[in-house]
């Protein structure tokens, strides 16, 4: 293959030296078959190695590389620089973040949020192992499997306006995962999570613009997710939903 | 230098040391867990899993047949006794799993649905799609927001463990984020730290697997097991190494070189019918698979893409329908690293190298040399793998080693004394060490020694070995740890975020961890399992039915030695796959 160049401009701040961010430009060569993810790697061993940024599986499956790219929120792993011609590649931070450094956002406040929707089952009693699995028919592994598809690469919260508007916005990715153990035929945990999905930060916070659904990696649809918990949490305020039976 | 005090540390946040973490929690809930990875858990490479995890669960199925297809896969190198407490426990943590919410699929009366992988007599292996591993790891991660006992550091780096005495009393970190130096105080602590697979050049694993988890015990005294043995998936894609997983041959997908012909038949895998068949043509091992790719290239018949000569891979004749819902992440994967649409076309596949089978020895209770110290998952030898591991055993191991370890190290710390008078002292001359590489004014770049070390291990270590092949690659690394000694000289002296700083670190580890596979790998002068040999071809028993020790000797070669392997009721026999049998049926 032959080889071109392109030019990388990468957000750039370092909390030790910088006031403000800056950005800077590298050229780097590329073949056809060379993710994003690559050059930030070629920068890395190459050209400069104070230049930071994370990454792992380099799959699209571990959720750690996700930036933005020309502004808007995407997977480096699976961003091909071939799609990027003629360039320059602006690099950025997810947008609705702190930044720790360069390319590197704060995700702690995310990570409290994961927390926060209590993401575990909620069993209506402690089954013993020597019973064996539960019984899950395909149509009630249907109803959230797709809901746990979440990779939590945070393109979803960089993507949603509320995210940088709400403080308290619980936000797309943890709300989903609510609505995935809401939804799991095992789970009667709803109750205990009502409290934070009807909070002010919680679904009532989406005003559905439907933007975390478009930059999904995973097809994941967290938008939907969210507002189904809207029906939900309305039939809690009128205290309808323990009448039904737990909503499911 | 800030001090956490804890009772049980676990290092690594993958499958097993959440496992770990759990069950130390629902053990004793007084005592207090940190839990200590170098990312946040979701992140670990447990995520790219992705075919499924053992466990004896359909009535024509048997723990013997499990025992069997393990230790006749490891090319009995495998510890017997721990393999029989390993099988007897595999579907007990798949259910485990389930209550915690785990999407296993299903068939359509809602039972668990189980499917073949290679080297499996019965279909055992239960899945979740092909992202198994992915939700594994997601499910155990946001289990373990139910026990208050376990505090998360995510990303703190373990630079070192403190040893007092031959016990394990505290591990140094850095605080990723911020470049603090933070010391966990300890009474027990458990090493889960993954495999060491970046070593070599062309592999399926994250950028985080390592092997420095295996270096800091190595470190402190504790022997490397079997490290000779690596293991090439036959199926991944030129370049990259990005798996295409066991589970699409399980579904039925087959191998046929340039010319379209199934040339599995011609390395002891056939004859061809009655397809399929298990422990068959492409339900075979992967050490099998592999070694057969490299005598198909060697011939001539293998296909020449842009990174490498590669075999076809080819699902379509399972229709549609099964490769999207079998197979979802492989299709996107394909299409989008590949540019290949698994439907449509055959996606080109090679081997590359993909887990580590030898690791810190450890007994079947997971205890290390090392006191107080407990090790599970691919860090760890705790002997059920052998020569050559099983696809599926590796995610089972994760839970059912995991929990050991865990409650191994819950029972230390609860009888333990007080934790180490010089712990904080050693913890501060480690800082120093690691806080110098900062410093240096001269030296190579990592990328160099890194890429050189990478080269070393592919051309010396590879997928076929000669003693003049792996003496080089002896030489060869030695010589890297003395340039790496000389210094290392990073562009970022910055305290915040310095992940070249991290990635130096690691590899003063990886040298040594890389030094004691080639090592490992001239001492055995035989061919076994996933270590062969072209200059001694049999298996040797009279020789080397024992497993190989690596202990570090300072700045010089690891010392090799032997130790005996456990035998209970399954004698050494040639291992046989291929051959008649009758047709399975595919679930």
């Amino acid at each position: 293959m032959n080889e071109r160049r392109i030019k990388i401009e990468g957000l750039r701040y370092n909390p030790e030296k910088d006031t403000q961010p800056r950005f800077q430009t590298y050229e780097v060569p590329f073949t056809d078959d060379m993710s994003l993810l690559q050059g930030l790697q070629y920068i890395k061993d190459n050209l400069d190695g104070s230049f930071t940024f994370r990454w792992s599986c380099r799959m699209a499956i571990c959720g750690s590389c996700g930036i933005m790219v020309n502004g808007n929120p995407r997977l480096s792993c699976e961003t091909f620089l071939r799609d990027l011609l003629p360039g320059p590649v602006r690099v950025e931070p997810l947008e609705n973040f702190p930044i720790q450094r360069d390319l590197a956002i704060d995700q702690s406040r995310f990570v409290d949020r994961l927390a926060s929707v209590k993401p575990y089952i909620v069993p209506a009693r402690e089954k013993p192992l020597a019973e064996g699995p539960h019984k899950q028919t395909p149509g009630e592994l249907a109803a959230y499997y797709q809901y746990s598809q979440c990779i939590n690469c945070l393109l979803c919260y960089a993507a949603c306006p509320q995210v940088g508007l709400n403080p308290n916005f619980v936000g797309p990715a943890a709300l989903t995962l609510l609505h995935r153990y809401n939804a799991d035929s095992r789970d009667v945990g709803w109750s205990a999570r009502a409290e934070v999905a009807n909070s002010e930060g919680g679904v009532w916070g989406c005003t559905l613009v439907g933007y975390c659904s478009q930059v999904c990696p995973k097809g994941v649809d967290p938008a939907h997710a969210v507002n189904q918990n809207k029906a939900t949490s309305a039939l809690d305020y009128f205290g309808l939903r323990a009448l039904l039976g737990g909503g499911r | 230098m800030r001090i956490v005090e804890t009772d049980v540390v676990v290092i690594g946040g993958g499958g097993a040391g959440l496992r770990a973490a759990i069950a130390v929690a629902m053990r004793d809930p007084s005592l207090r867990v940190a839990l200590v990875s170098k990312v946040v858990p979701m992140r670990s490479h447990t995520v790219a899993a992705e075919g499924g995890a053992a466990g004896v669960i359909r009535a024509d199925d048997t723990l013997d047949n499990h025992f069997n297809d393990t230790v006749s896969g490891g090319d009995w190198l495998c510890d017997q006794d721990v393999v029989d407490y390993f099988v007897a426990h595999c579907a007990e943590e798949m259910i485990q799993l389930e209550h915690w919410g785990c999407p296993w699929s299903r068939h359509e009366d809602g039972s668990i649905n189980v499917r073949f992988f290679g080297g499996m007599k019965v279909q055992r292996t239960w899945f979740a799609a092909d992202r198994s591993g992915f939700h594994l790891l997601h499910t155990l991660f946001q289990t373990s927001h139910k026990y208050p006992s376990i505090a998360r550091h995510d990303e703190h780096f373990c630079v070192d463990l403190m040893v007092e005495d031959g016990r394990v009393v505290g591990a140094l970190t850095i605080e990723i984020a911020t470049g603090e130096l933070v010391v966990f105080l300890c009474r027990a602590a458990v090493l889960a730290t993954g495999g060491a697979g970046r070593v070599f050049r062309q592999n399926t694993n994250a950028g985080i697997v390592t092997g420095e988890g295996m270096g800091l015990a190595y470190r402190h005294g504790a022997a490397l097991r079997d490290m000779e043995f690596v293991q090439w998936h036959p199926t991944c894609l030129p370049g990259t190494g990005i798996l295409m997983t066991e589970a699409c041959r399980g579904e039925g997908a087959i191998l046929t070189n340039k010319d379209g012909y199934r040339y599995l038949q011609d390395y002891g895998l056939g004859p061809l019918d009655p397809w399929p068949r298990a422990k068959a043509m492409e339900l075979g091992p992967r050490d099998r698979l592999s070694q057969a790719f490299w005598h198909e290239d060697k011939k001539g018949r293998t296909i020449q893409t842009p990174q490498g000569s590669a075999v076809n891979l080819d699902l379509r004749h399972m229709g549609a329908e099964k490769i999207l819902a079998r197979l979802p992440l492989i299709t996107h994967a394909a299409r989008t690293f590949a540019g290949v649409d698994p439907v449509e076309q055959p996606i080109p596949v090679r081997p590359a190298v993909h887990y580590t089978m030898g690791g810190v020895a450890a007994d079947g209770r997971c205890a290390t040399d090392i006191a107080g110290l407990f090790a599970a998952g691919e860090c760890s030898s705790v002997g059920i793998h052998g020569a050559n591991r099983l696809g599926s055993n590796s995610l089972a191991e994760t839970v059912v080693f995991g929990k050991v370890a865990g409650e191994s190290a819950a029972a230390f710390a609860q009888d333990a004394g007080a934790t180490g008078a010089r712990a904080k002292d050693m913890a501060r001359e480690a800082a120093d060490k690691a806080l110098a590489l900062l410093t240096a004014r001269k030296g190579e770049r990592v990328a160099v020694l890194r890429g050189e070390m990478m080269d070393a291990m592919e051309e010396g270590v590879g997928l076929y070995r000669t003693q003049e092949s792996v003496d080089g690659a002896c030489r060869k690394i030695g010589e890297l740890r003395a340039r790496y000694r000389a210094g290392v000289k990073l562009d970022d002296a910055n305290r915040a975020f310095n992940t070249e700083w991290l990635s130096a670190i690691e590899l003063g580890m990886m040298l040594e961890v890389a030094e004691a596979m080639a090592h490992s790998a001239a001492w055995r002068k035989e061919s076994r399992g996933a270590h062969q040999r072209l200059d001694a071809t049999q298996r040797d028993d009279a020789s080397f039915l024992v497993h190989t020790l690596a202990r570090r000797q300072g700045e010089g070669a690891p010392a090799i030695s032997s130790s005996p392997v456990t035998i209970t009721r399954s004698q050494p026999r040639s291992r046989v796959y291929g051959g008649e049998g009758k047709q399975a049926e595919l679930t």
